[in-house]
């Protein structure tokens, strides 16, 4: 018994050593930051755009803003509508690239992986161009009788979601494919042999068999879509505007500091949220594995 | 015997490979089945396409009296065993019992008492709130068979069921499958490549190689006159002569002479309509020959022949003999212990010995490849053996026999303290 405490007191030492670095950088770089951010909140904006000396509620106050319950529930809502369509997308599409063969595998992977060599800003604006009152794609459509010509494609939350699908759907694809590529497909040959219909045998054996990848999935898009700034700003019009354009604009043109801090520790928040179900569904899972290793000793 | 099943010349490639070619094969209500093979015979093929995940390419099955070839599998009342069990890793013992009936609509408190009843069958019932990854390789086969009979298949589909578990435990899984078999009475269509489990579980047995059957039928039928050369030498083991009919003596009875090699000519039943001058395959198992030092007193109807004893293989219940007849032709020969082998006459290396066999033990082979004598087993190569002269072989031998014979002294004074 003595001899099985040194060993784990040693073995935790060690397990702590090797994190040390990466954790090191986390505290100096994370972090800190985000208590300073959130500290900042707590302080009297200067009128040059510096920060006063002093604390105040003020800042938290002025959160009170007709318009933000409604920017913030936009925010949400599209981040939302983003997870489900780019994991309905991705979800088939991780699925198949799993079973194809590994040679033609690969190339397709390297085909998801392709847009990142191109930089995030440019394909943005190969969007824009797309959507443009004057593009391909408007003209196509109008010429095919689908829309009118007065039909704006651009700077309407529709073109926002699109592109965010757009840029959000490899992120989701690698994860969910990680976790197709492990699951071991006689299951489903099972259930179709039990008699469940291919429908079922998808969503009662290979959701679940898939489960953690989703999850991460689910994370991978949920998280970037609500802080984004960039989107919004470029192919969406002012009723699409999102948290970080709200935050973006405080900065830049109100050089109000403190208030941006206080709408970024709201954007916190909003992501912590499903980033503590997303661990607890996992902790619960280790929980699991731990206990059936002991089951089989 | 009612016809159950059948394949009707069913055919499927994938690709430019022939998995299955024109098999056609009936199989009877109540039986277990099994399609013995190597590793890419088609046999698993054979089974995919009967459980439906994969269509022939041409070609029926029907299942009681029904065309079931273009039905999906979960239209068909067909279940399998799959060979890594494929339970489902989130669900319980239960649940995955009982998924086939909840798939099917039943009632939740119907599949309880239907699975309590198969939990009771493989005597599982204290596990049934365990997941899949707490219990071990004999019971996740158990839940598996379980999950496949609580649908009341008309047929249960076994593949390699018992590939994954070690030695000890396979022997008792095969044991429990034939009690289960006996107390369902559905029909198992078994798929293996191990000889052994097909032989002690089947009522029947098709043999196939390269997509094709190779022959079918009991394992008595199968094992003692096999058909072909492919047959002979992949169940079991075997000794192939070529030879041509000299004489025809009688309806029963050939005299025959051997190719490459300089015998008297031997007598061999006759299995085949043959003439005089044809040249004829036939095979002896191992265990046929008898073998001696002295010459065997025997009536006409056995063969005898002279050789050297080139390598003895101790294997506890029986020892392998290679025996040179001459011109280095070694002839496998299995003896079976049944006494303590050390009280038997002892047999040492380079002993002349006599080689003797019953004429009816010998059979003739339909169809003849000279590639499956690569599936007997090979006389051991002396390693060194052209390196070491022939001066150096006698101090060697030597050795070999003052090990035996001393073994064999330590032996009787053992008997005689225990006398």
């Amino acid at each position: 018994m003595a001899k099985k405490h040194i060993f784990s007191k040693k073995r935790i030492f060690g397990e702590f050593s090797l994190s040390f670095p990466s954790m090191l950088w986390l505290i100096i770089f994370f972090l800190i930051p985000t208590l300073i951010i959130f500290a900042i909140a707590f302080k009297p904006a200067d009128p040059l755009g510096g920060i006063g000396s002093g604390w105040t509620f003020q800042t938290i106050l002025a959160l009170k803003n007709p318009n933000y319950p409604q920017i913030i529930w936009r925010t949400i809502w599209m981040s939302c509508v983003t997870t489900f369509f780019t994991l309905a997308l991705a979800i088939p599409i991780a699925y198949h690239i799993a079973r194809i063969p590994p040679g033609r595998r690969d190339f397709i992977l390297l085909l998801t992986i392709v847009p990142f060599w191109t930089s995030f800003l440019i394909r943005i604006f190969a969007w824009k161009a797309v959507l443009h009152p004057e593009g391909l794609l408007k003209h196509a459509l109008v010429y095919c009788h689908l829309i009118s010509p007065e039909t704006l494609l651009l700077y309407r939350p529709e073109a926002v979601l699109l592109v965010m699908i757009y840029t959000e759907l490899p992120f989701a694809i690698l994860p969910l494919y990680a976790a197709a590529e492990k699951f071991d497909f006689s299951l489903l040959e099972a259930a179709l042999d039990l008699g469940a219909s291919r429908l079922r045998a998808f969503f009662n054996v290979y959701i679940p068999g898939i489960w953690n990848g989703l999850l991460s999935a689910c994370l991978m898009v949920f998280i970037p879509s609500i802080g984004s700034y960039v989107i919004p700003d470029v192919v969406g019009g002012t009723d699409s505007m999102m948290l970080g354009n709200i935050i973006a604009q405080r900065i830049f043109v109100e050089r109000n500091l403190p208030h941006a801090s206080a709408l970024s520790t709201i954007l916190i928040l909003a992501m912590l949220i499903p980033l503590l179900f997303f661990l607890k569904g996992k902790k619960n899972k280790v929980g699991r594995i731990k206990k059936s290793t002991r089951g089989i000793e | 015997m009612k016809e159950f099943l059948r394949f009707d010349h069913v055919t499927k490639i994938f690709g430019t490979t022939r998995a299955v070619h024109d098999v056609s094969l009936t199989i009877h209500q109540g039986e277990i089945f099994s399609l013995l093979g190597p590793s890419g015979c088609g046999k698993t093929t054979l089974l995919r396409l009967l459980a439906g995940f994969e269509s022939p390419d041409s070609g029926k099955i029907i299942l009681n009296g029904k065309d079931i070839t273009a039905l999906p599998p979960n239209q068909r009342k067909v279940n399998t065993v799959f060979q890594n069990y494929a339970l489902f890793p989130h669900m319980s013992l239960r649940d995955n019992i009982g998924f086939g009936l909840k798939m099917a609509g039943r009632k939740k408190a119907e599949i309880n008492v239907e699975v309590d009843r198969m939990l009771a069958m493989i005597q599982m019932e204290d596990q049934a709130d365990r997941k899949p990854t707490q219990i071990s390789g004999g019971q996740k086969q158990r839940i598996a068979i379980a999950r496949a009979l609580i649908m009341r298949p008309q047929i249960l589909l076994l593949d390699e069921p018992l590939a994954a578990l070690d030695l000890k435990l396979r022997q008792r899984m095969s044991l429990e499958l034939s009690l289960i078999h006996d107390e369902v009475g559905i029909t198992f269509l078994y798929v293996t490549h191990d000889q052994g489990e097909a032989m002690s579980l089947s009522d029947r047995i098709a043999v196939m190689n390269n997509g094709e059957i190779e022959q079918l039928g009991t394992p008595i039928e199968v094992y003692e006159a096999p058909s072909s050369s492919f047959v002979a030498a992949f169940i079991g083991d075997t000794n192939f002569f070529d030879a041509r009919v000299l004489e025809v003596l009688n309806k029963d009875y050939s005299r025959v002479k051997i190719m490459g090699i300089k015998l008297p000519p031997l007598l061999c039943y006759n299995d085949k309509q043959t003439k005089r001058g044809d040249m004829i395959h036939f095979s002896i198992r191992p265990e046929k020959f008898q073998i001696s030092i002295n010459r065997p007193q025997v009536s006409s109807k056995y063969n005898i022949l002279q050789g050297t004893i080139e390598d003895i293989i101790y294997q506890g219940d029986h020892t392998r003999y290679w025996v040179n007849i001459g011109e280095d032709w070694k002839i496998a020969i299995t003896r079976q212990h049944t006494r303590f082998m050390l009280d038997e006459k002892a047999l040492n290396w380079n002993d002349k010995v006599y080689i003797y066999w019953l004429a009816d033990d010998g059979y003739m082979l339909e169809h003849y490849s000279a590639k499956d004598e690569d599936l007997v087993e090979e006389p051991p190569q002396v390693i060194g053996e052209e390196i070491t002269g022939k001066d150096q072989e006698e101090p060697c031998k030597s050795n070999k026999e003052s090990v035996l014979s001393s073994t064999i002294k330590k032996s009787q004074n053992g008997s005689s303290s225990n006398g």
